[in-house]
């Protein structure tokens, strides 16, 4: 059991959220979609050029950045 | 939206005795199936004040009663970052409808039910939409209604939009609710000992301090400003006695927090409210079996993969625009047969003279651009609708927004891009309006001063006449480097005002992912007509007095009475009808020449001689400016060859002449097609660009900045040309 961030999920791991370390817009955009510790998702897979990210998690699909996948602190639960 | 409505909270809804519903819900819950399945066509569009977020209102009926129903923008929160967030909430708390209706995907009920919570600490009457159980059901899961409501406290009731399911039943429920007239009752949740002491203390300060914020649960803006809320903030900060004791407070805990937990308020709030939510889906919902792979990820496996996706991409893209050409060519045409007999009609009718001239080249060819193009983007707009509501859409961002980006813009420009002539045709007009679909204002901006280096499908005639006349062997050639240099200038551009004007950090890019769905066809119906008819509304009105404008600088003043003289004699001597006609065409040509408009073309000669322009090249771009098809047809006046020229399809004379002139070489025409290409938008485009950013700001920018970029690609395409001994 490791703690990374987003970033660093192959498509196809499931991990949970430990923390988002970030505040203002970005943070309260992760969090009102769902992004809290404890919450878990899956990485769907990456766009032709290797971001964004595609996620899925409380049951929905979800694409944000690399870089701002950077600001969640996740922990891998199995390889794919 | 700078000053706050929570201080003026105090205005209660006006209600004349009708029931006000306002629909709530995030983006993609089916919010707008609900709204059009309530209201049918009784709807219509408005604006709030101030901003550019739709205001869509209609009647809704219960029992032959008119039911007021108000559709708010699609938010997933209710803070105050975005726009629509500001907007909804701004509307339940300063109106105070009747009754909320929060329409919440089954499918998709953890998240949904994070707004609806908000909605409730609020303390606003409420009535859930538990809409789309048919998918939640597909997808295994089993919704305890009447445990949901009971746990929630709010009426659930089950409805599927798409179809109409359970439609009625919800109205029912929420006017029988908003009847009965019950007062705000905030939901108190439990955020923690810390933070519930620190909310109890605030709301202590501002419940004694504050009447003005009477409506408003103390408790709830206690909440706000220790969630940092901007607004909130901002309306305590008028008081300074209530701010100075607030501060120490929100300090205080927040130091706490800090220290203890290593977080803040704001992110320990959404923790509370989601754990709050988790305790109530654990009992109300069931997963009866896991769908491990649904259709919709099945889809998105093919479609954004690394190979698949960007061919299928440019596939939809090249249908898109392909289909909307096809289907639009035939109405298009008959608008303009239309027009040409009126036009026609008029002329048979009214003496020659100025009336005249108004009326046919002034008031019918104006409004005829308008209502010519409306075929075009009417079912531009449908083919966007299309892939919006099939959540098409948000799979291009997706694929395209690292490359986009690169260039300070979005995923979603490239919508706006193609629509506005990236493959060639097109038109900017949808495309800056379809950049409502872009979130990130400075990005937004960006696009929209970019979109019409696009070739739209105005600019193509005067392309044709060009290339036919000067690059007649090698017609795809220079078309594709058109093209090519179009989207070079425009992510060149787009980049620059990033990092000069639009600077700023990019907003975040996170975006749900909506599954795919069928559109339906009422959805589309709607969408298309609502677009459509805004433009015809908002366009037709400017841009009648704005083609006025332009047809009195190319009529006045006449010719003086000396050359009238003359060309009558001249007439008068000629013999045969060719000589007449040659005579008449000098005439017009002469006339053009005397004109506003004609005598700004010479001026502007000392401007535009070392891009190789003569006079005549430099009114046909003055009347390009209210639309770019007008060039062809001025040039075809300047050049003595009368209105012949002018419905674009007998361009080969006009062509000939050009041939024949000594001052165009193909450098010249190579450097007036990249001018015409970049050179400020056209007026319809100019009152769209006004519309959507609601400044006249940035219509004059665009214009001034596109002519510059224009002037220099020219100057630089024909004295580099020349200096390389191509002129």
């Amino acid at each position: 059991m490791s703690v990374v961030t987003l970033r660093e999920l192959k498509p196809g791991q499931t991990a949970v959220v430990v923390k988002v370390t970030t505040g203002g817009e970005l943070g309260r955009r992760l969090r009102d979609m769902g992004l809290v510790p404890g919450t878990p998702l899956k990485v769907i897979g990456r766009a032709p050029l290797k971001d964004p990210v595609e996620i899925k998690l409380r049951g929905y699909n979800l694409t944000l950045r690399n870089n701002e996948a950077d600001h969640i602190m996740v922990e891998v639960e199995q390889a794919s | 939206m700078s000053r706050s409505h929570i201080a003026v909270a105090q205005a209660s809804n006006p209600s004349h005795g009708q029931v006000t519903v306002a629909l709530a819900g995030n983006p993609n819950a089916g919010k707008t199936s609900l709204f059009n399945a309530l209201t049918g066509a009784r709807q219509h569009v408005g604006n709030y004040p101030g901003v550019t977020v739709d205001k869509k209102e209609g009647e809704a009926r219960l029992d032959g009663q008119p039911i007021n129903v108000v559709d708010l923008p699609g938010t997933y929160s209710l803070t105050a970052y975005s726009l629509e967030e500001v907007v909804a909430r701004n509307f339940v708390i300063g109106q105070r409808p009747d009754v909320v209706v929060d329409v919440v995907d089954a499918s998709n009920l953890e998240r949904n039910l994070y707004l609806a919570v908000q909605l409730m600490e609020l303390g606003v009457p409420l009535v859930i939409g538990l809409n789309m159980v048919d998918v939640a059901e597909q997808r295994g899961m089993k919704i305890d209604t009447a445990k949901l409501s009971e746990l929630l406290g709010v009426p659930v009731v089950p409805t599927v939009a798409r179809t109409g399911q359970g439609v009625q039943e919800l109205l029912r429920v929420a006017v029988e609710l908003a009847r009965q007239k019950p007062d705000w009752r905030p939901l108190d949740i439990s955020y923690g000992a810390d933070l519930d002491q620190a909310i109890a203390e605030l709301a202590g300060i501002l419940e004694g301090s504050t009447p003005r914020h009477g409506l408003i649960a103390a408790r709830w803006l206690a909440l706000k400003c220790l969630e940092g809320d901007h607004e909130v903030l901002e309306s305590m900060r008028q008081d300074q006695n209530l701010t100075s004791r607030l501060e120490p407070v929100r300090q205080r805990v927040g130091e706490h927090l800090k220290s203890t937990l290593d977080d803040d308020p704001e992110s320990v709030i959404a923790d509370y409210r989601y754990g709050f939510i988790s305790a109530i889906t654990r009992q109300a919902l069931v997963l009866e079996r896991e769908v491990r792979m649904d259709f919709s990820d099945k889809v998105d496996r093919v479609l954004t993969n690394r190979l698949i996706g960007p061919l299928f991409l440019l596939g939809v893209l090249y249908g898109v625009y392909q289909f909307v050409f096809w289907a639009s060519r035939a109405p298009v045409a008959w608008f303009e047969t239309f027009f040409g007999w009126l036009g026609g009609a008029v002329e048979a009718a009214l003496p020659e003279g100025l009336l005249r001239s108004l009326l046919v080249s002034g008031v019918i060819d104006g409004v005829g651009g308008v209502l010519g193009f409306v075929p075009l983007i009417m079912f531009m707009f449908l083919a966007i609708a299309v892939m919006e509501d099939s959540g098409y859409m948000a799979r291009m961002a997706y694929l395209m927004d690292r490359v986009l980006r690169v260039f300070g813009l979005h995923g979603n420009s490239v919508i706006s891009l193609i629509v506005g002539g990236g493959i060639s045709g097109g038109c900017a007009v949808p495309a800056v309006m379809a950049t409502r679909t872009l979130k990130d204002p400075q990005a937004r901006l960006a696009t929209i001063l970019v979109v019409p280096f696009m070739n739209c499908g105005a600019k193509l005639p005067v392309y044709s006449l060009l290339i036919s006349a000067f690059f007649a062997h090698r017609q795809a050639d220079v078309m594709f480097a058109l093209t090519i240099i179009s989207w070079t200038l425009a992510l060149l551009a787009a980049r620059l005002l990033r990092s000069s004007l639009l600077k700023g950090r990019q907003s975040p890019f996170v975006m749900e992912l909506p599954p795919y769905r069928t559109p339906t066809l009422k959805g589309l119906l709607i969408h298309t007509w609502e677009r459509t008819w805004e433009y015809v509304k908002r366009a037709g009105t400017i841009l009648l007095a704005v083609s006025l404008v332009v047809w009195a600088l190319m009529s006045f003043p006449g010719l003086s009475e000396q050359d009238e003289a003359r060309f009558a004699s001249l007439a008068a001597q000629a013999q045969g009808e060719e000589s007449q006609k040659e005579i008449a065409n000098q005439k017009a040509s002469a006339e053009l020449g005397g004109t506003v408009a004609g005598r700004l073309g010479r001026a502007l000669t000392v401007v535009t001689d070392p891009l190789g322009f003569d006079w005549r090249t430099n009114v046909a771009l003055v009347g390009g400016l209210a639309a770019k098809e007008v060039i062809v047809s001025t040039m075809g006046t300047a050049y003595s060859l009368g209105q012949a020229a002018k419905k674009g399809v007998d361009a080969e004379p006009l062509a000939k002449r050009l041939q024949d002139s000594p001052g165009w070489t193909p450098l010249s025409a190579f450097a007036l097609l990249v001018f015409v290409m970049i050179y400020s938008p056209c007026i319809a485009t100019l009152v769209t660009i006004r519309r959507e950013t609601g400044t006249w700001r940035w219509p004059l920018f665009s214009m001034v900045h596109n002519t510059l970029i224009a002037y220099l690609m020219a100057l630089l395409v024909y004295q580099g040309g020349r200096a390389l001994g191509l002129g």
